[in-house]
C-alpha cells in the first residue's frame, strides 16, 4: 500500500507543490527530445524512401560530430567544417548506396536491416580511427549561458533553446523541401510507391543516394547539438538508439511523429527519472523510452500518426 | 574419391531417417567427438581456460540466435540481456535450492529465462516488421538495470558481483574457483554437446519446418495451417532457452563471477555477427562462426607483433569494428550463408575431386 501511495501520491504532491520546478525538468526534458526527434527524423527519411530499417543513422550522428569536431580542432573555420562534413556525409551516401544497398536490391528487409548494423560498426571504427576515442568538446558559437523566465523562478540553457529553434527551423525548411521541390516531390513519390514512382522515370537509385545524404545532413545537424552538449564520444551512438522506441511511439512513416514522439519520449523520461527515479532506485532513464514503447506496442502498434495498416500475424 | 555416397546403401528406414546419413560424415563427426574428449589431455590450461570454454559457450549463444534468426526469420539485439537473465536466474537458483544437482540448476534457469523471453517478446512477434528488433533492445536494457538495482537478484552481496557457489558433478568441482579447467571444459562440453544435438533434431522437425516455412513466405506459411503467432513465440522462447543455459555457464564456468558488464550490449551484437558469418540457418555455422569471431580479435592483437609492428590497443580495437563491420556487409551480399555455405562449397569439390567433370 505504501508502494501505492509513493507510486500515485507523491510525485503528483510534489509536481503540485512546485510547478516552476515541474515546468524546469519538462524544458530540460523537451530539449533532450529535440535530440532524439533529430535522429529519428534521420530514420524515418530513410525508412519511407527505402524501406530500409537504417540502424546506423545514430552512428551517422556520432561520425558526422566526429569529422566536424575533428576539422575544426585542426583550425578549421566552423563554416567551412561544416560544408566539409556536409561533403564527407554525401560521399558516404554515395559510396553505401554503390557499395551496399545497389548490391541487395530486392533482398527481405531483414538483410538490409542487417547490413545496416554492418554498416554501423564499420564507421564506428573507422571515425574512431581517423579521429580517435577520445571525448572532444566541441564549441562552434552556441551561447551557453542560462537565462531566467516567469520571475526568474524557471531556469533554462540557452544552448537547448538554440538547440529546440534550430531544430524547429530545419523540420520546417525539410518540410518546405518536401512540398515545394521537384526532388521533394520525387521522394514523396518514392515513399508512396516505388513501382509507380519507377514506372513514371523517377531514378531510384539517385534518390536513395539524395535521402542518404538528407540524413546524413540531419546527423550532422544532431551531431553538433549533442556534441555541444555531452562532448562528442562514442556514448552517443548508444543513447541515438532511443530513437528506435521514439519511431515506435511516433509510428515509423510519419516525420511529424518522429518529432512528436521524441519530444514526449525525451520530457517522459525526464519527468520521470525525477519524480519516481527514486522510487524504483535510479537511472530508470535508461529504459523507460524501451517500456514506453513496449507498452505502445500492445495497445497501439502503428504508433500515434503512423498509417493505420498493420499487419497483425 | 575418399569422399563419396555411393555403395553406402541405406536398408532400413533408421537409416535413411538417420542425423547424418553419410558415412564418411559420421566418421568426420566420431573423430571430432574423439578429440574433444582428448583435448583436456594434450591442451594446456590457457588454452582450455581461455579459449576452448569461451568458444563452447558462445556456440550455445549462437545455435540459439540462429535458430530465431536464421531458421524463423526474426532479429534479436537482445541475446546478452537474456544471456545475463540466464547467469543470474542460475545464481538465484543455486544459491536459494542448494540441493538441486548443478546441471539441473543451469537447465532451469534457461527455463526462466524463455518465460523472460516470452513476456518481451509477447508484444512484439504479433505484429510484422522489425517491432521484435525493438523489443528486444527494451529487454536488453531493462533487464540489465533491473540486475543491477534490485539487490534480491544478488541476494544482498554488498559488491553486487557475486561469486558463483561451488559445485560437485560425479565428486568433481564444476564451477567456482576451485574448478580445474578440464573439468569444466567437459561440463560445458556436454551442454554444448546435448544442445547441439536437440537443435539439430529441433530445426528437421515439425517445429523446425514451420519456422522455416515462417521465415521463407508467411502468407503461405499461414495458408497450409501454420499458426503464425505460436511459431514465432516458440522460435523465441527456445532462443531465449539457449542464450539463458550460454549465460548461466559464462557466468558459472567461464568468469566466475555473475555480473552485467559481461552481457551488454556489444554482447549481443558478437552473437548476432557469429550468426551472419557463421552461417544463416545453419547449425554448423555457428560453430564456425563462435571460433571465427572468438579467435579473430586474439589473431589481430598478436599478428602485428609477429612481424615486429607495434600498433596501439585502440586503433587494433577501431580495426576490429571496421573489419567485422565489413565482413557483415560482404557476407551478406556474396554469401549469405556464411562459412557454412563454404564449408559445402569445398565438400562438393571434395566429392568431385579428383576428376572434377
Amino acid at each position: 500500500m505504501e508502494f501505492f501511495t509513493d507510486f500515485f501520491v507523491g510525485p503528483i504532491m510534489e509536481m503540485v507543490k512546485a510547478p516552476e520546478f515541474l515546468a524546469e525538468v519538462a524544458i530540460a526534458g523537451l530539449m533532450s527530445g529535440v535530440m532524439y526527434s533529430l535522429v529519428g527524423l534521420g530514420f524515418v527519411l530513410i525508412f519511407k524512401a527505402s524501406g530500409i530499417f537504417n540502424f546506423a543513422q545514430g552512428v551517422m550522428v556520432l561520425f558526422a560530430a566526429l569529422n566536424f569536431v575533428g576539422l575544426m580542432d585542426s583550425g578549421v573555420h566552423p563554416i567551412i567544417a561544416f560544408v566539409a562534413t556536409l561533403v564527407i556525409m554525401t560521399l558516404l551516401a554515395i559510396a553505401i548506396e554503390k557499395l551496399v544497398l545497389r548490391h541487395l536490391v530486392n533482398q527481405s528487409q531483414l538483410i538490409l536491416f542487417m547490413s545496416t548494423i554492418g554498416i554501423a560498426f564499420f564507421l564506428e571504427g573507422f571515425g574512431e580511427l581517423i579521429w580517435g576515442g577520445n571525448v572532444r568538446p566541441l564549441h562552434v558559437g552556441i551561447p551557453d549561458d542560462v537565462i531566467f523566465i516567469a520571475n526568474g523562478s524557471i531556469l533554462i540553457q540557452e544552448a537547448d533553446l538554440f538547440a529546440g529553434v534550430t531544430a524547429a527551423f530545419l523540420v520546417t525548411v525539410l518540410a518546405l523541401g518536401f512540398r515545394y521541390t521537384a526532388v521533394g516531390r520525387a521522394l514523396r513519390a518514392v515513399a508512396d510507391d516505388h513501382q509507380a514512382a519507377l514506372s513514371v522515370g523517377i531514378p531510384l537509385n539517385h534518390i536513395w543516394i539524395i535521402v542518404w545524404a538528407v540524413a546524413g545532413f540531419v546527423a550532422l545537424v544532431a551531431g553538433i547539438m549533442w556534441g555541444t552538449k555531452l562532448g562528442v564520444q562514442f556514448s552517443i551512438s548508444i543513447v541515438a538508439l532511443k530513437a528506435l522506441p521514439v519511431l515506435i511511439l511516433g509510428g515509423f512513416t510519419s516525420i511529424p511523429g518522429a518529432i512528436i514522439g521524441g519530444l514526449i519520449i525525451g520530457m517522459g523520461e525526464k519527468i520521470a527519472e525525477v519524480y519516481w527515479g527514486a522510487l524504483f532506485g535510479g537511472a530508470i532513464e535508461e529504459w523507460f523510452a524501451y517500456i514506453v514503447a513496449l507498452i505502445f506496442l500492445l495497445f497501439r502498434p502503428q504508433g500515434l500518426f503512423g498509417d493505420k495498416i498493420i499487419d497483425r500475424v | 574419391m575418399l569422399y563419396r555416397e555411393a555403395g553406402d546403401f541405406k536398408t532400413s528406414y533408421a537409416k535413411d531417417q538417420a542425423l547424418i546419413p553419410i558415412r564418411q560424415d559420421r566418421v568426420m563427426l566420431y573423430i571430432c567427438i574423439a578429440i574433444a574428449l582428448a583435448l583436456p589431455f594434450v591442451a594446456n590450461d590457457y588454452f582450455l581456460g581461455s579459449i576452448a570454454i569461451p568458444v563452447l559457450i558462445m556456440v550455445i549463444a549462437a545455435i540459439g540466435l540462429n535458430l530465431l534468426l536464421g531458421f524463423c526469420g526474426q532479429i534479436s539485439l537482445g541475446s546478452g540481456a537474456f544471456m545475463a537473465a540466464g547467469a543470474y536466474m542460475a545464481y538465484k537458483c543455486a544459491t536459494a535450492f542448494p540441493w538441486i544437482p548443478m546441471p539441473v540448476s543451469i537447465i532451469l534457469a534457461g527455463i526462466a529465462t524463455a518465460l523472460i523471453g516470452l513476456a518481451f517478446g509477447l508484444p512484439a512477434v504479433r505484429i510484422k516488421g522489425f517491432y521484435l528488433a525493438v523489443a528486444t533492445l527494451a529487454a536488453q536494457f531493462f533487464l540489465l538495470w533491473l540486475f543491477t538495482h534490485v539487490p534480491w537478484f544478488v541476494n544482498y552481496t554488498m559488491s553486487g558481483v557475486p561469486t558463483p557457489p561451488p559445485a560437485t558433478v560425479l565428486g568433481v568441482y564444476v564451477t567456482g574457483a576451485d574448478a580445474p579447467n578440464w573439468a569444466k571444459y567437459l561440463f560445458v562440453l556436454a551442454f554444448c554437446a546435448g544442445l547441439t544435438w536437440i537443435a539439430y533434431n529441433l530445426v528437421r522437425s515439425r517445429i523446425g519446418r514451420t519456422w522455416m516455412a515462417i521465415r521463407d513466405m508467411d502468407i503461405a506459411a499461414e495458408l497450409i495451417g501454420i499458426r503464425p503467432l505460436w511459431t514465432k513465440l516458440t522460435a523465441f522462447a527456445i532462443s531465449s532457452f539457449y542464450c539463458g543455459i550460454a549465460g548461466a555457464l559464462w557466468s558459472f564456468c567461464f568468469i566466475n563471477t555473475v555480473e552485467p558488464t559481461a552481457f551488454d550490449i556489444n554482447r549481443s551484437f558478437q552473437i548476432l555477427f557469429m550468426v551472419i558469418i557463421g552461417g544463416l540457418g545453419s547449425i554448423l555455422g555457428s560453430y564456425f562462426g563462435a571460433i571465427f569471431i572468438t579467435l579473430f580479435p586474439i589473431l589481430l592483437n598478436s599478428a602485428p607483433a609477429w612481424f615486429g609492428l607495434e600498433i596501439p590497443g585502440n586503433i587494433i580495437t577501431n580495426l576490429e569494428f571496421m573489419i567485422f563491420g565489413a565482413m557483415i556487409v560482404f557476407f551478406l551480399i556474396a554469401e549469405p550463408n556464411g562459412l557454412a555455405r563454404l564449408w559445402q562449397l569445398g565438400k562438393e569439390k571434395l566429392r568431385l575431386w579428383p576428376f572434377p567433370h
